[in-house]
């Protein structure tokens, strides 16, 4: 139950700004005569109305001359900055090496913390041996082991990935733990019942009834992976999109730097509308992912 | 009544239609004399004898010292209060947990652990949120299950249902995938934990009027907990009343079927039931 009022809240939070462009302006008027394409348009366009407007005013700054360069390029400058890195293939590359390191220190970080959560939250003994070491461990902030990390590692590309992978680690297992402790044990007596082995007993029954939570789990780990790779991006690299921007600092492209972070924004949104898009799929079973047919 | 013309016995056709020929006209009445010969062959009830059952909780002693004998095909209602131990007396009977003293036979034989020929359905109805109304049914995944399944919910009613995720069903329509789900396992001995219990009354008199038509064309032997007396009255062959951990009442009831629950004879034998509980 408590996954699920969780979810909520998090759903509503996230889609209250995404999903209201879409979704509320076209239903809302379907009933009377059918809106004027122009005025659905405006409908579809006014969420954008202020950032458009704030965009205007600080390249107007810019241009005249009220922010420097320096401290915030203007927009178009950062628009040609974008450009000019596309064309070379710099950033498509920066940006494929981020990408890279992020996916391969969430597939191993984020296996060792399902499988994990999985054994734990099955085996009583499993979790009585080795939860307490890992409720230790997470107290460290992962990121506080840098340091110790460069010293193991150097700065090589397993630095990156040890550090991502143990920051992704800890969402997916306490999510998979919980979600799998939670399971109904009413549908697992059940399951019994009617003979289910205990392999379809864990496929059918309990792995379902934990991917709410695992998913929640997911979608904080993506948060943190991300944060980890800029960090760990930036302190030491030759590649990736931190590495752009900490080279740009140093030639003082401001316009470079603030394009990173824009990159950075971007693939954060993608990988979120992804686990979104996944979450949809796999529960639709789940009330809250339901179309509501009004 | 929409719910006793519904297509009557698509299950017991399936399993032997060649033995059903002959019979088949003996069940349009209906007739009270179908309790000791009833007309679905290839379905048999199993008989359930309790020898001596206990059952304690740590120091709560909750049955004591039951003996019970009940022949193949009877139903039987179980009324008693809260915490009467009728639950604890059904889960023996699934195996679900070993009495602490005597055993539970089976067809004549003594049982350990959980009993296939036994199903049960439970006081919620406990479906897999995550799979349709069809995958529910056919949860044993034996093959051949999507007819089996598809054939247990036109049984009960449910056609036409089947790609519904459960949380969308009526509580009333959620048990009757439950019962559903059980008919397909065709069991000798179907427990009935009040499902209907969280029911309002109408829909409830619905689903006792189905439970009532599906046991009579399968034959299994059916126990029914309830906390309704008249219902009991309505429904069963036999009535026990569980109490301080005996049985203190064990009553045949031999009216005519269908019965109404406003017939004189049904309601004085739901008052002499209700003076015992
Ligand atoms: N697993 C258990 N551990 C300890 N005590 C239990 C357990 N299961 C049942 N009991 C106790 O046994 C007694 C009988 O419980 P049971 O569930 O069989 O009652 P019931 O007749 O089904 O009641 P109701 O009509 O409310 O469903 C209760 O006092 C209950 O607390
Ligand atoms: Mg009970």
């Amino acid at each position: 139950m408590n996954i699920h009022a969780d979810r909520k809240t998090i759903e509503k939070g996230a889609t209250a700004t995404v999903s209201r462009p879409s979704g509320t302006a076209p239903s809302s008027t379907a009933k009377r005569r059918g809106p004027t394409f122009g005025w659905r348009l405006g409908a579809a366009l006014a969420p954008w109305a202020l950032p458009l407007l704030l965009l205007a005013i600080w390249e107007a700054g810019c241009r005249a001359g009220f922010i420097p360069a320096r401290v915030l390029p203007a927009p178009s400058d950062v628009a040609i900055a974008f450009w000019a890195t596309a064309k070379t293939g710099a950033l498509f590359h920066h940006a494929a090496i981020s990408t890279e390191r992020a996916l391969a220190g969430l597939l191993v970080g984020g296996s060792i913390g399902f499988f994990l959560g999985v054994l734990n939250g099955l085996s009583k003994s499993a979790e009585t041996l080795l939860d307490s070491l890992l409720q230790m461990i997470r107290n460290v902030p992962h990121l506080a082991i840098i340091p110790l990390v460069i010293l193991w590692f150097g700065i090589g590309e397993e630095a990156k990935l040890f550090l991502v992978a143990i920051g992704v680690f800890f969402p997916i297992y306490l999510n998979t733990f919980h979600g799998i402790r939670t399971v109904d044990k009413g549908l697992i007596e059940m399951a019994r019942v009617y003979g289910l082995s205990q392999f379809a007993l864990f496929r059918r029954v309990i792995l379902p009834g934990a991917l709410p939570s695992v998913l929640v789990g997911l979608r904080y780990a993506l948060g943190i992976m991300w944060l980890t790779l800029i960090v760990a991006e930036t302190i030491a690299s030759s590649e990736g999109i931190g590495y752009m921007t900490m080279n740009a600092r140093e030639f003082l492209q401001t316009d470079v730097v603030l394009l990173g972070i824009i990159i950075y924004a971007v693939l954060g949104k993608l990988a979120d509308s992804l686990t979104r898009a996944l979450e949809q799929r796999a529960l639709a079973w789940h009330p809250s992912y339901q179309k509501v047919i009004a | 009544m929409t719910l006793a013309e519904g297509a009557f016995g698509r299950l017991a056709t399936r399993r032997s239609v060649s033995e059903r020929a002959g019979t088949a006209p003996e069940k349009e009445g209906g007739a009270p004399a179908a309790s000791k010969s009833r007309a679905t062959p290839g379905v048999e009830g199993l008989s359930l004898a309790f020898r001596a059952v206990g059952k304690s909780f740590g120091d709560r002693q909750v049955l004591k010292e039951i003996d019970l004998e009940i022949p193949a095909g009877q139903f039987v209602a179980i009324v008693g209060r809260s915490g009467g131990g009728k639950t604890t007396l059904m889960r023996l009977i699934t195996g679900l947990d070993a009495p602490t003293s005597g055993e539970v036979v089976i067809d004549g034989k003594p049982t350990s652990g959980l009993q296939k020929s036994v199903r049960l359905l439970f006081q919620d109805a406990r479906l897999l949120p995550w799979e349709t109304v069809i995958g529910n049914v056919g949860i044993s995944r034996e093959t051949g299950w999507r007819e089996d399944a598809a054939d247990a919910l036109a049984d009960v009613g449910l056609s036409g249902r089947e790609k519904d995720w459960p949380t969308v069903l009526s509580g009333g329509q959620r048990q009757r995938v439950s019962l559903a789900r059980a008919l397909v396992s065709r069991p000798g001995i179907l427990l009935l934990d009040e499902p209907f219990g969280a029911l309002d009354a109408l829909t409830r008199a619905e689903m006792h009027q189905l439970t009532e038509r599906i046991w009579q064309e399968h034959g299994f032997t059916t126990l029914l907990i309830t906390h309704d007396v008249a219902e009991a009255a309505t429904l069963a062959d036999r009535v026990l009343v569980l109490r301080d951990g005996h049985i203190a009442l064990d009553l045949e009831i031999d009216l005519p079927r269908p019965r109404r629950s406003y017939d004189p004879a049904v309601a004085s034998v739901g008052a002499r039931i209700l003076r015992e509980v």
